[in-house]
């Protein structure tokens, strides 16, 4: 057995990795498998692990220049190819190409009789042929398992398989094994115990009749690696895992201003409005003008030349555009030119991982500047708040590491913040707070700035009056005039010009915004 | 295991052409050989032929007949094809294989 011996022994680096070239995957395994070692991808039926197999050796093929062999135990390479063809993948060619090759090996217990002492150095010879032929870097073997249940002597079969993992180590091959689950153990044979580099475990679940693939690596020797699960998709590009992207918040910063679309609301953020690249967070109770707040900041990016994006998870474009119109913000002339997209849909349409796959994708394909996102708050009824607290989490670093400056609106019931609302606080760099005041039996709009990270923004609430021409906030002492009439003089109150048109002249700052802020929120 | 025991359990007229998988000469590979040699002469009076295959030497021929282990005997006649795997020491279970005799216990046609 000549080529066994010929193995070379040659030292591998420790920290080698063989790129998937898989969106998201090579990122939380911090650059991809343990080359020439072997991976094991274990999970039940239908959860994606000959996908990612797959995968993995496609774009190793295509991508990095490494050809691959695809030994497969269940399924032919036409299934195979028939499969796949679907993500774009077609095997034939690079198997033509000599960039794969595909060997079916096929077990079938009923046509064999065990006669005495045996080996597998069948399947050793016909994986060095395959490797031979093409040149190959990557080997995947699916399911090798499926030995056992062709094989009747355990014993044999074992340190067979032992073997073979040594023997694809010794070659320098990097290897990506798939293997069912089983209960209480990784895989329901235990190849986990052969192998102890790299572990891959995948994951689908049906929650709410929604269905949700998760990644986790749950073992990566030498390396770190992302520990969480990861949810991934599987659609017409191939497999999609979406990770924290920033776990190291290492975000470009821009000092660069964006106006709000509003100038008395710009006046309250050091005349200047929103930094570029930041997260924006409009909350309110129904009615409240949010909608409103986010189409000006639109129209605003628009009418500067940039691209926005806005997703409707609430009403549909024809009708937010109708509705626009009537404050004076007309959406149409800004899609005709290209620089406005919208797209509405429903929030349970899709998982919340689909959500952030779709609006991913329309930022890849649309490269907007500004995104507004209205409202966040529907999401919730697609999924759990942990899983829409978690996946806003990856959008907004998604859109940090974009540039991209995010508006979102978010549905708080009156005079409170809602629980979403909290959960992603730490996430928003600006927060605008719409809220109703009730004075002498008429309803009046306030707003204020309950934060804005790295700027001196005003702490005053102000009236917000809705005009054909667009949002004037109305002087700082007009609301409190009323409200703090049975209240102790504030010393804080900004003195703000009185009469009723003039726009705040400068902004200063409250003595103790904390009180203010405290105060505004009741 | 299982069998689909179509074919009576004697050979008939029919020619037996024998296939030995093996991988260079090992031991095991020598003795299923000497096995093979010792149970075709007892057993099919010369309406044999075996032909040997080094997979070492041609390693492209492990695919056609699905070779894992080593040796396999691969009866290709009569049809139907039949496998077995090892070093065909146990006599009584190669006869079986090679639908020459059935196991003790076990009824053809059932």
């Amino acid at each position: 057995m000549a080529h066994r011996n010929t193995a070379a022994r040659h030292a591998i680096p420790a920290l080698e990795k063989a790129p998937t070239g898989i969106t998201g995957l090579d990122q939380i395994s911090g650059g991809g498998l343990p080359k020439g070692r072997t991976t094991i991808v274990c999970g039940g039926p239908g959860c994606g692990k000959t996908m990612l197999g797959l995968e993995f050796l496609v774009r190793g093929a295509t991508e990095f220049n490494e050809p691959g062999v695809l030994i497969a135990f269940e399924e032919t390479p036409e299934e195979m190819a028939r499969n796949v063809a679907s993500l774009g993948f077609d095997l034939k060619d690079l198997a033509d190409r000599k960039k794969l090759y595909l060997d079916y090996v096929y077990v079938e217990p009923s046509e064999i009789q065990e006669t005495g002492e045996y080996d597998l150095e069948g399947l050793f010879i016909r994986l060095q042929h395959a490797v031979d032929r093409v040149g190959a870097k990557r080997v995947m073997l699916d399911t090798l398992e499926a030995l056992f249940s062709g094989f009747s002597n355990p014993g044999i079969l074992r340190a067979e398989i032992r073997r073979l993992f040594r023997w694809l180590k010794a070659k320098g091959l990097t290897t990506i094994v798939t293997a069912e689950k089983g209960e209480g153990t990784l895989t329901r044979h235990g190849l986990e115990e052969y192998v102890s580099d790299c572990v891959i475990l995948l994951d689908h679940r049906i929650t709410e009749q929604i269905s949700t693939r998760r990644m986790r690596i749950v073992k990566y020797r030498g390396t770190q690696h992302g520990a969480d699960e990861y949810p991934f998709l599987i659609d017409e590009h191939g497999i999609s895992v979406l990770p924290v992207t920033s776990m190291d918040l290492q975000h470009k910063v821009s000092n660069q201003r964006v106006p709000t679309g509003i100038p008395d609301l710009d006046d309250m953020l050091e005349r200047k409005g929103y930094f570029r690249g930041s997260s924006i967070l409009i909350s309110g109770a129904a009615g409240s003008g949010k909608t409103i707040l986010a189409a000006t900041f639109a129209e605003a990016a628009c009418k500067r030349g940039e691209r926005c994006l806005y997703i409707g998870f609430e009403e549909s474009m024809n009708q937010i555009a109708r509705n626009m119109k009537s404050v004076g913000i007309d959406f149409e002339p800004w899609v005709k030119k290209g620089l406005l997209v919208h797209r509405a849909w429903r929030p349970t349409q899709y998982g919340i991982e689909m959500h952030l796959l779709r609006i991913h994708k329309l930022i890849e394909k649309f490269k907007p500047d500004d995104i507004v996102i209205d409202p966040i708050t529907n999401l919730i009824t697609a999924s759990t708040e942990r899983d829409v607290h978690s996946m806003l989490m990856r959008l907004m670093d998604f859109l940090k590491e974009n540039g991209v400056t995010s508006l979102f609106t978010s549905l708080s019931n009156v005079g409170e913040i809602a629980e979403s609302e909290v959960g992603i606080s730490s996430l928003i760099d600006s927060w605008i707070s719409l809220r109703y005041t009730e004075i002498f039996g008429k309803r009046h709009r306030g707003l204020f700035v309950l934060k804005s990270r790295g700027m001196a923004h005003s702490t005053q609430l102000r009236e917000m009056n809705m005009t054909s021409k667009g949002i004037k906030l109305g002087p700082a002492d007009a609301l409190l005039a009323y409200r703090d009439r049975e209240r102790d003089p504030q010393p804080d109150i900004d003195s703000a010009p009185r009469t009723q048109k003039v726009q705040t002249k400068s902004v200063r700052r409250g003595s103790s915004p904390k009180v203010r802020s405290a105060r505004g929120a009741r | 295991m299982k069998r689909s025991p179509k074919a009576p359990g004697a050979c008939g007229d029919n020619h037996f052409q024998l296939r030995l998988y093996v991988a260079g000469q090992t031991p095991r590979s020598l003795a299923a050989l000497s096995n093979l040699k010792r149970i075709c002469a007892a057993h099919l009076d010369g309406r044999y032929r075996i032909e040997v295959i080094d997979l070492i030497k041609n390693p492209q021929l492990a695919q056609g007949d699905q070779i894992l282990a080593i040796p396999t005997l691969v009866r290709k006649l009569p049809k139907p094809i039949r496998k077995i795997i090892g070093d065909l020491s146990d006599t009584e279970r190669v006869l079986v294989g090679l639908d020459l005799r059935d196991l003790p216990g076990r009824k053809a046609g059932a």
